[in-house]
Formats: C-alpha cells, sequence, structure tokens
C-alpha cells in the first residue's frame, strides 16, 4: 500500500513540477505555487482539505523528499488539534527557500541547508530545523552478477568523473576481493532534476575527492562529466534496470519500497556498511556532539563506525521571528509534537528519525523562536 | 437569426457589440503574448546581461561554477523535432489519405477516433511507457546495429536505450495524431468537383490522390508544423528519455537534452538567482525560436499561394511552445 501511494506520489509530484516549472517559468517566480488549487493530497492520508484557505490555515512548500512524512504528521496533528490547519506544498527545496524568502508561505522545507547568501536575502533570520533523516545508496545492474558490491567513496568518485570505465577495473576489484566481474562498460546514471538526492551524493563525494570537488562541486544540479540523466528516483532507477553495466544513486527510501538491491559504501572509519534507517540515524548521532547552533550540517562522510555515510538530515525552515505570532506559536507547538511523538511515524514511511541528542538540541532551539 | 421576435432591433447594436466583443478577446491575444515576452525579458536580464549572445552559442552548463550555455538545448530541441517530423510527416500523412480517400466507410468512424484518442493520453504516461518499453527497445535495436554503422557519427556510442532516437521516436508518435488528424480535415475539404474533374480526364485513383494532396498542399504543411510546434514544446515524455545530458551529438544513440526539458528539470531547485535568469531566458530562446519557425512556415505558406492562388488554408498556425 505505501508503495503505491508512494508511486503516486512520484508521479503526481512530478507532473505538479512540470506545471509548476512552466507556469513559473512565464511568470516571473513571485507568484505562488501555481499547483495550489490542483495540489494532490495523498488519497487515504486524510491531509487537511485546502478549502479556501482562511485566516487559519499555515501555508509551506519545499523539498519533495520529505513530503509523505510531512503530510503524515500535518493530518495525524489535525486529529487532535482541530484548530491547526497546516498545508504543504511539495514544489522543491529551491521552490520552497524562494517562497520563503518572498514570505509567499509561513515555512519552507529543504533537503540542502541554505547557503549564507540565500540567508542574507532574506528579510529576517530564517532557523533550520531537522525533522528526519534520509540516504542515497548505490544501485546497478551487472551482467551475469548478483550480489553485494562495496564502494568506497573515492571509487564512486572516480567513477562519476568517468575515470573508472569497466566493471573489472582494479579499482573496483580492490574494494571486492573474490568477486569476479565482467569487462563490460560502466554506465553511470545520474538524476537529472535538481534533486536534494543530488545534493547528498555530491556533497559525500566532494568531501571524499577533491578532484570531484574542484570539477563538479556541490549542488542540487551539479554539471556532470559523463552520463545519463534519469528524472526521478524512478528514472534513475529505470535507466540501471534497463541497462546493463549501469550504476545509479537513488534514495535508499524509493530502494527499500521498490526491492531494489544496492551496494555497500565505506565509511570514514573505514566500514562497509549497507545503508539502512539505523546506520543513518546513527550517522547523524555521531555528528551530534559537534552539531553547529543553526544546525547547518552535512552529515555525509561522518565519523563512528556504524554511520553510513552518504546520510543527511532535511528541514524546515521557519523565520525566527515569525510575522504572524499566532501562527508561529501554533508552528512551534507542532513542531515540538513532531520531533518527539511524530518521530514514531517515520519508520514506517521508510525514513530515519532524528537520534535523541539532536531532539534534545533542536527543543532548545525551538524556544528561541519569538512567538510573543 | 431567429432568435428573438425583436430580432431588427436588436441587430441594432448587436452588430457592433459582437465585433467589440471579438475584437477584444482578439486582442486578448496579443496582450498575453507580448506579457509573455516581457516577463521572459525581464525575468531574464541577469543572464541576458552577463552572457549576451554567447549564450546561443557555448556549451557549459554548469550551475555550481554559474556558468550557463543554451546551444546543447537548443540543439536538442531542434534535432528531436526534425528527427520527430522525418518519422511522423509519412505515416501522419499515409493515416490521412487512407482515411479521407481510400477507407471503407465502417472503418472510418473507428479508425479516425482511434488516431484522437491517441493526442489525449498525457505525455507522462508516454514517458513512463518510453522509460519501460521504448528504451529497452531502442537498446536492443542498438545492441544489433552492425559495426559499419556504429563508426558512422550517426550511430556512435554505446548502447543505452534513453537518447536522441528514444525521444525522436516518442516524439513522432506524440505528433502523429496532430498532423494526420488536421491532414485528414483539409483532404476532406478538398472539393469532390477536383477529384470528378480528375477521374473525368481518364486519372487513375492514385493520380487523382495526387491532385487532393496537391491541392491541400498548404493545409497540409500548416498541419506539419502544427506537429513541428507540439514536438518543440514537449517537456515531461522527452525528458523521461532523452538522457539529459547536455552535449550537441549527431548520433541518434547519444544521451541530449532539450531546452524544455531543462527548465522542467531544474526550476524547482534553482534558489541562486543567475541560474534562475539563465533558466528563464532558456525559455526566451525557445519563444524566440518559435516565433522564427512560424515566421518561416508562414513564408513558405505565402510563396506557395503566390505562385497559384485560391487553395484550401491552413485552419491552424503552430502554436507559441513557450
Amino acid at each position: 500500500m505505501n508503495t503505491i501511494l508512494r508511486q503516486t506520489g512520484h508521479v503526481r509530484a512530478l507532473a505538479l513540477i512540470a506545471t509548476t516549472a512552466v507556469f513559473t517559468a512565464c511568470s516571473g517566480g513571485q507568484t505562488p505555487p501555481s499547483g495550489q488549487a490542483a495540489s494532490p493530497a495523498l488519497p487515504g492520508q486524510g491531509a487537511p482539505a485546502a478549502d479556501g484557505g482562511g485566516a487559519d490555515q499555515i501555508n509551506g512548500a519545499g523539498a519533495t523528499f520529505p513530503y509523505p512524512i510531512y503530510s503524515k504528521w500535518f493530518s495525524e496533528y489535525a486529529k487532535e488539534h482541530a484548530d491547526v490547519r497546516i498545508n504543504y506544498q511539495s514544489i522543491g527545496s529551491g521552490g520552497g527557500i524562494r517562497q520563503l524568502t518572498a514570505q509567499t508561505v509561513f515555512f519552507g522545507a529543504t533537503d540542502g541547508p541554505m547557503t549564507d547568501e540565500q540567508l542574507k536575502s532574506a528579510p529576517g533570520p530564517i532557523l533550520h530545523l531537522p525533522t528526519v533523516l534520509g540516504a542515497v545508496v548505490p544501485v546497478y545492474n551487472i551482467p551475469d552478477f548478483t550480489g553485494d558490491l562495496k564502494f568506497s567513496g573515492p571509487l564512486l568518485a572516480d567513477i562519476y568523473l568517468g575515470k573508472v570505465k569497466k566493471w573489472n577495473d582494479a579499482a573496483i576489484a580492490k574494494e571486492n576481493p573474490g568477486v569476479k566481474l565482467p569487462a563490460a562498460d560502466i554506465a553511470v546514471a545520474h538524476r537529472s532534476d535538481g534533486s536534494g538526492t543530488t545534493y547528498i551524493f555530491v556533497d559525500f563525494l566532494s568531501k571524499v575527492s577533491p578532484e570531484f570537488k574542484q570539477k563538479v562541486g556541490v549542488a542540487t544540479s551539479v554539471n556532470w562529466p559523463v552520463g545519463v540523466g534519469g528524472k526521478g528516483n524512478e528514472g534513475v532507477a529505470g535507466v540501471v534496470k534497463q541497462t546493463p553495466g549501469s550504476i545509479g544513486y537513488v534514495e535508499l527510501i524509493y530502494a527499500l519500497q521498490n526491492n531494489i538491491a544496492f551496494g555497500a559504501v565505506k565509511n570514514k572509519a573505514g566500514t562497509y556498511l549497507k545503508a539502512s534507517l539505523e546506520s543513518v540515524t546513527a550517522a547523524a548521532a555521531a555528528s551530534a556532539a559537534s552539531m553547529p547552533a543553526d544546525f547547518r550540517v552535512s552529515i555525509t562522510d561522518a565519523d563512528g563506525k556504524d554511520a553510513y555515510p552518504i546520510s543527511s538530515y532535511t528541514w524546515l525552515l521557519l523565520y525566527e521571528s515569525p510575522t504572524d505570532k499566532a501562527k508561529g506559536k501554533k508552528m512551534v507547538e507542532f513542531m515540538r509534537w513532531a520531533i518527539t511523538d511524530g518521530e514514531a511515524y517515520a519508520k514506517d514511511l521508510g525514513y530515519a528519525p532524528l537520534p535523541d541528542s539532536v531532539v534534545k538540541l533542536e527543543q532548545d532551539a525551538l524556544g528561541k523562536i519569538k512567538v510573543q | 437569426m431567429a432568435q428573438s421576435p425583436t430580432g431588427r432591433r436588436q441587430a441594432g447594436w448587436a452588430d457592433p457589440l459582437f465585433r467589440v466583443g471579438t475584437g477584444a478577446v482578439a486582442v486578448l491575444v496579443i496582450a498575453v503574448v507580448l506579457g509573455i515576452l516581457a516577463v521572459l525579458v525581464n525575468d531574464s536580464m541577469l543572464s541576458v546581461r552577463k552572457f549576451g549572445l554567447s549564450f546561443w552559442r557555448t556549451r557549459v552548463w554548469d550551475p555550481v561554477a554559474g556558468d550557463f550555455g543554451a546551444l546543447p538545448f537548443i540543439w536538442g530541441t531542434l534535432y528531436s523535432s526534425v528527427l520527430a517530423l522525418l518519422v511522423a510527416m509519412p505515416v501522419a500523412l499515409g493515416i490521412a489519405i487512407f482515411l479521407s480517400e481510400l477507407c471503407p466507410r465502417w472503418l472510418r468512424q473507428p479508425l479516425a477516433f482511434l488516431t484522437e484518442l491517441l493526442a489525449a493520453i498525457p505525455s507522462i504516461v508516454y514517458g513512463l511507457w518510453g522509460i519501460f518499453v521504448l528504451a529497452p527497445a531502442v537498446r536492443t535495436l542498438q545492441v544489433h546495429t552492425p559495426d559499419a554503422l556504429r563508426r558512422t557519427p550517426f550511430f556512435s556510442g554505446p548502447p543505452l536505450g534513453v537518447g536522441m532516437l528514444a525521444a525522436a521516436l516518442i516524439l513522432a508518435v506524440m505528433v502523429i495524431p496532430f498532423t494526420a488528424t488536421v491532414a485528414r480535415e483539409i483532404l476532406k475539404a478538398v472539393p469532390v468537383s477536383q477529384r470528378e474533374a480528375a477521374y473525368a480526364l481518364g486519372a487513375t485513383r492514385w493520380e487523382a490522390i495526387r491532385l487532393a494532396v496537391h491541392y491541400g498542399r498548404i493545409g497540409i504543411l500548416g498541419a506539419v508544423m502544427l506537429g513541428f510546434g507540439r514536438a518543440l514544446g514537449e517537456t515531461m515524455a522527452v525528458t523521461m528519455v532523452i538522457g539529459n545530458n547536455p552535449q550537441v551529438a549527431l548520433s541518434l544513440f547519444a544521451p541530449q537534452h532539450t531546452m524544455a526539458a531543462v527548465i522542467a528539470n531544474e526550476f524547482t531547485e534553482a534558489a541562486d538567482a543567475l541560474y534562475l535568469n539563465a533558466l528563464v531566458e532558456i525559455g526566451l530562446v525557445l519563444f524566440l525560436i518559435t516565433v522564427i519557425i512560424n515566421g518561416l512556415s508562414r513564408f513558405l505558406i505565402w510563396r506557395m499561394v503566390r505562385v497559384r492562388p485560391t487553395r484550401v488554408v491552413a485552419p491552424v498556425k503552430v502554436p507559441l511552445a513557450a
């Protein structure tokens, strides 16, 4: 059931993104999401209806990756708090940041932290509030080979730089002693759409490979030296599935829900780990001690032998001093619920919950939001 | 006409009112087009100032470094649309001619209905079909392409399935119903007297059909251009199968990119001002190219009309892809 819901969600999100993109392309990007009216709530999840809006409705927009858990949270929370109606449009992180900056929405959401420049262009200080965690996994399709492959960060970087071209390359054999791979060409697949998934992946590759950092860099869309772009997780998974000899990267949730086999990645401590919800939370816990006050932290290539290296937070964005204090108060109360009781819904939907240490830090941060 | 007993009196103000009303709607079209142009220009100023004309001819698209050039996207859009047209045109004309000239009466309606049904399928559905059915089929074709062909620039590169060929084919399928339906209407509009005259002079069926096609050629050109406009602007289905790799390549096997696809792919996550402006400028380029192509097709029609006037004129123009 979940898978079906997610799939429909994906397709709809795609269509929605397309319409939004085309419409906003023609109207300057300052308009509220054109998907406002058409925005689908996932069937059966009973997200708060957007009928007419009204003064009480809190509107948000942003990342598509956390959309399923956010809509679950909003609907569950609304059951207990009939007066709180939160409406969320999954238009993409970039769109969320733009609309929050333009103050057309009350809160935003993003998969990659806002840059200093973006923060500066906002009318007031913005808080990053981690909500859940996600991870990115390498998927592959090698002729006449079934089994688990191991990758190191630099190896993945070299494959995505086009330097490792064959599956029987010595660099791959080095990480996989005893595994016999064919002399097939490696067909590289990546995301073509701007995406938090890409951000996490290239953030990791840039940390472990100076050459990757210099040639490609970190952003939601990058200039890939090689490969084929697939639109969305399903696009990349589709290319990998259909193309013998290919490698790609997808969200952990997507791989889990679609039963796609994925490889293990070597972390900073030298352990090969296959991503799991536990190893992603472990990556967050390992870096909690060094969490900066504004929560803008990258936890790729984290310390700790249980930490999966291609992990990341996804953030909800709020103004530190909201213009509408009443809504601000409701939103803070909601966030306190989400990062405590709400985290219980995370695993069912395929997200890694926040480690307790981060929840504590965030409770303090929520106290600083000026709602009086 | 016979709408009211006081019809004559009402006609006094009804005519001017009708003229003004329809005129206003027509002006609205001009206003919308100019409005789109103004917004596109205004919102791409940063990128226009920074890159100038080099935007049209550079090949780098690097959001991290803030370096943008549109050439691979312009190339990909035009190349895929032209290829799609080459595939679609003979098929669509064949359908149109069969339906209007040769088809048994009982088959005509069902066939016409099915053709039009193809036009109603959402492009996301075409795209998913493209990923899961067409791309693997194209890949099989690529694997079995003889080496002699693979050495030519048109068929070089590894067999990936997704790429220019898959995009052109899916576009062709999407374009066919539009071109076929309009071309059939054009052929139906060719006066029976034309055909009868041909038969009377001893023409064979083949010759009579040629005459009808010749008679309606301007309208048929309009039908083809309608398909071309559709191909230029198609986004979702193309982006799902073209491979989305901005490069200028002749190879049908190479993954490439289009203007509409890059906007749909990257607009949502583009938060940086220059990046956004560059994406809007891609929209502007697409707009201008559509205008140029539309102008060219008008010119072609004008030339034909001038040589031999009074023919069945194109009922449709190329819609603006932007």
